[in-house]
């Protein structure tokens, strides 16, 4: 085995933050808040997914080969959001300044 | 710690002959030939499985790329499917989900320790829930087909103003969440034959790949329904 057992109240402790963001992103969604709403719901929804690779997927103890990949993938997730945003902004299709 | 490696073997006697090191110990049996060890075995299938799992964020990704440019062009069209959203039965489920993430977690634990028993256990835990999941998304799936919220002929809209642009968000929704329940079947096939496996014995604390590549695809599509959740049911909720 190449990592030492992450024992099960780690998994425990994840599982209930996870829980508590859960309903945490239901209530701030009936908040007022304009366009913080959408912002408040995507950082809760990273912070959720960040916790999942973490621990689950147990990335806190792999190699550094593999973080990089999720990595590079990640970045290649992001070329691909900035040039089709960049793309449709930058034609006069849609309106700017607020986008949620 | 290969065995292809007989440098001298004009010798006469057999190296292990003497030692205490077995051939067992040398080379277990889990291990595969073409690696040297059983760690740089498991790395293989993990990286392997982690490249795979970034094609499905790609490919994930330009669904949600679509989304994003056509929430910017109709955000107040967009905002207003939410009220049409029935977001108990969509925070149920990703609660559902985020507990099989953690049953699932506790198999591949289990499967660490040598626990065959518990692995079983969590393993078919993890396959009901995903099942509950997949049943509310149909009930989900009825209530949208009854409000007549499907796009194509029969696609009714309560605000006329925006009845093209809604069919969008309801074809994104339909596209995104249909794809992530496509996932959830395949992936309740695949624990449904880790049951099988476990059941036969075939993993002990050396060798549980098929558990701990199985899990991470499970983690996987969990994390694409935590990112689904508030884009598809809580964006419009306050207006």
């Amino acid at each position: 085995m190449t990592h030492s057992i992450v024992p099960a109240k780690v998994y425990a402790g994840v599982w209930a933050v996870l829980i508590a963001l859960t309903f945490t992103t239901v209530a701030v969604s009936k908040l007022e808040l304009g366009e913080y709403n959408f912002i408040a719901a995507m950082t809760i929804a990273v912070i959720k997914g960040t916790l999942v690779v973490t621990f689950f997927m147990n990335l806190k103890q792999s190699s550094s080969m593999i973080r990089l990949f999720v990595a590079a993938g990640l970045f290649w997730l992001a070329i691909m959001f900035v040039f089709v945003l960049s793309d449709y902004f930058s034609r006069g299709w849609q309106p700017l300044g607020q986008w949620w | 710690m290969s065995l292809s490696t007989p440098r001298k073997r004009a010798d006469k006697e057999d190296p292990l002959a003497e030692s205490d090191v077995t051939l067992e110990a040398l080379h277990p049996p889990e291990l595969r030939h073409h690696f040297d060890t059983p760690e740089q075995q498991l790395e293989s299938s993990l990286l392997g499985m982690w490249i795979f799992l970034l094609t499905e964020v790609m490919f994930f990704g330009g669904m949600f790329g679509g989304y994003t440019v056509y929430r910017n062009l109709y955000p107040d069209a967009f905002a207003s499917t939410s009220q049409f959203m029935n977001v108990t039965l969509g925070g149920i489920n990703t609660a559902v989900l985020i507990c099989s993430s953690l049953t699932m977690a506790m198999a591949v634990h289990s499967a660490q320790l040598g626990k065959n028993k518990a692995l079983i256990l969590f393993l078919v835990l993890t396959l009901i829930l995903g099942c509950v999941f997949l049943d509310i998304k149909f009930v989900e799936y009825h209530e949208k087909w009854v409000d007549h919220h499907i796009p194509g002929p029969n696609f009714q809209y309560a605000d006329a103003r925006y009845f093209h642009q809604a069919q969008i968000l309801f074809f994104l929704y339909f596209a995104m969440t249909g794809l992530h329940a496509l996932h959830m079947i395949v992936g309740a096939g695949l624990i449904t034959t880790l049951i099988v496996m476990a059941a036969r014995r075939r993993f002990s604390a050396q060798w549980y790949t098929p558990v701990e590549m199985i899990g991470l695809y499970w983690h996987f599509v969990d994390i694409i329904w935590i990112f689904l959740f508030p884009l598809l049911y809580l964006i419009g909720h306050t207006k």
